[in-house]
């Protein structure tokens, strides 16, 4: 049986999601996935059009509170829990390519 | 005495502390003792504080010769699954990514039982990130069954599961977002709940499939079962999915029984069971008969497509979810010449490779192509699940199913084939595609005598007559 998806595939998504893979995980992805995506392929053996997308349990939509300020966390705490932090501010390497 | 103590439930714990027949600080001594015990063989914490639990129970016993009139949870040794914020331990989710990490807040479930007195002992481990089935996918150790030590105690919640099974911990919470407490919960012989999704906040719970996943007890009775869940349920403002309503009282409602109530036996999910799980339900569908509830049988096909679905949707919530942890706020860092090399570096060290699986699969469910294929698609089977049980409803007032279609199987015997690992949830996962409510209580063992356990499915807020119906299988199978 021809596999789902290619190596190529898994490492498009790998990129997506901001992961890096061996070529060894490469191969072991590429197998599970495509073995995955063929158990989910049972979705399409019947006809779907009359039920609607369902996206939550609840219909409950828009819940509104009152416009009150309450107590966040506090900066320093927050700021505290990062690998890096200047000032107010978290700390990351440069966002752009190296120079 | 204390091999006494450990038997007690919640009731009988409180009875014996308000006679002053033992105190708190006893209660924590004796489950100290026990964990000193097993915990060696059964590895079910990740973290432990035994010296801050009996500070807390030496203050309880201040306050109780004092007069005061102490909490619903008083004394009550607690286990919390490791995705339940904690300010007073590391959260971990069993993930390299959160290693020591300590939440600036307590989920607020650990608020609840906090306000109740309830005794925190630890935090129990679970397949990283709850996606799992086994507990084999944490990234710090396997939790072994109490039954079976070459056994898995399922999972995700299988840390929980075992410690209270092992009686370790009078209570543990879990998570439960395709089954993952009632599974194991059913695998270790004990009462697992997973309630109407909304009832139970899930602010602090640190996030797998948002739309999927509700808090629960895990615990040793259906009482017990009842107690902990009045305790936390209720609306959170913290958290916008929860219900806006009163919840239901359960403690009062148990002994009300199940006269004239229609249970019905889902055979199609009965079908896919071992046969000592089948003769198990057969029991327990007896013991409700007995108890004067009208037995029939039940055929829901469209369960079926339950599996397909759940495995998009469950993996898009949580590639999306899971894109927080980039090494920026919190938790992990791994160095990197520039933001983007660093993220994709602190994830790749930082997962572990189930939830690398999941991650990509949502990704791939997501993306540009093949989102009206995947993710649409498993939305409408969600609808159809919803109806199949909407119609089921209404004929009879309950499901009865088997919580797994094996009992515990054997470490590493699942984990090299996710597929056969997924298969583990086919019966526990419609109820959190609809958002009902679903409970596995104990009902007996195999030849091997490794536990079965059997799962009750109501319809939206029906957790009055899930519970009914629960005691009911519970004190005719006694």
């Amino acid at each position: 049986m021809t596999k789902q998806i290619d190596q190529a595939d898994v490492a498009h998504i790998a990129k997506l999601a901001r992961l890096s893979l061996s070529d060894q995980e490469l191969r072991e992805y590429e197998d599970t996935l495509s073995r995955i995506l063929e158990v989910i392929e049972v979705m399409n053996s019947g006809d779907l059009s009359a039920y609607p997308p369902m996206d939550h349990p609840l219909e409950t939509v828009n819940l509104l509170r009152d416009d009150a300020v309450q107590q966040g966390l506090d900066r320093e705490v927050v700021l505290g829990m990062a690998p890096s932090s200047e000032e107010d501010y978290f700390r990351v390497p440069r966002i752009l390519g190296a120079p | 005495m204390n091999d006494e103590i450990l038997d007690w439930g919640i009731a009988e714990l409180h009875r014996r502390l308000e006679a002053r027949e033992v105190s708190t600080v006893e209660v924590i001594d004796a489950y100290q003792e026990q964990i000193e015990i097993q915990e060696p063989e059964i590895g079910a914490f990740l973290t432990l504080d035994l010296d801050a639990a009996r500070s807390t129970a030496t203050a309880q016993d201040t306050r109780r010769s004092r007069g005061e009139t102490l909490g619903r949870m008083a004394g009550v040794p607690v286990a919390l699954k490791d995705n339940l914020c904690t300010t007073a331990f590391p959260t971990t989710a069993a993930s390299r990514i959160l290693e020591g990490w300590i939440p600036p807040y307590n989920a607020t479930v650990v608020d609840r039982l906090a306000d109740q007195d309830g005794i925190v002992l630890g935090k129990t481990n679970l397949d990283e990130f709850a996606m799992g089935s086994s507990t084999e996918n944490s990234a710090y150790k396997i939790t072994k069954n109490p039954y079976d030590l070459e056994r898995v105690p399922g999972g995700s919640s299988g840390g929980s599961a075992a410690a209270v099974a092992s009686r370790m911990a009078l209570v543990g919470l879990g998570s439960d977002t395709g089954g993952s407490i009632r599974q194991p919960a059913a695998l270790t012989g004990i009462v697992g709940f997973k309630p109407t999704y909304g009832r139970v906040s899930r602010y602090g719970l640190l996030a797998f499939a948002s739309s999927l996943d509700q808090i629960g007890p895990l615990t040793a009775s259906v009482e017990d079962a009842a107690l902990v869940a009045e305790c936390i349920m209720g609306h959170d403002p913290r958290d916008a999915t929860s219900l806006q309503e009163a919840s239901p009282l359960l403690l009062g409602a148990l002994t009300e029984g199940v006269r004239g109530i229609r249970v019905g036996i889902v055979t199609n999910l009965v079908e896919i069971a071992s046969p000592s799980i089948q003769a198990a339900l057969l029991r327990a569908a007896d013991a409700l008969a007995q108890a004067g509830a009208l037995i029939s049988e039940i055929s829901i096909d469209e369960l079926a497509f339950g599996l397909a679905a759940y495995y998009v949707v469950a993996p898009a919530e949580a590639s999306s979810n899971l894109a927080r942890y980039d090494g920026v706020r919190y938790g992990l860092r791994e160095p990197g010449a520039t933001v983007e090399e660093m993220m994709i570096a602190t994830r790749t060290k930082g997962f572990g490779p189930e939830v690398k699986r999941r991650i990509m699969l949502g990704t791939y469910a997501l993306s540009a192509g093949y989102y009206d294929a995947f993710y649409v698609t498993a939305q409408r089977v969600r609808s159809l699940v919803r109806s199949a049980f909407d119609r089921a409803y209404e004929s009879v007032d309950l499901l009865l199913t088997p919580t797994s279609p094996t009992t515990a199987f054997r470490i590493g015997e699942r984990s090299a084939d996710p597929v056969e690992m997924y298969r583990s949830d086919i019966c526990t996962i419609p109820s959190n595609l609809s958002g009902d409510p679903a409970l596995s209580v104990p009902a007996g063992a195999d030849p091997d005598g490794l536990p079965i356990g059997v799962q009750l499915l109501g319809p939206p807020r029906s957790e009055q007559l899930l519970f009914r119906g629960a005691y009911a299988v519970e004190e005719g199978l006694r």
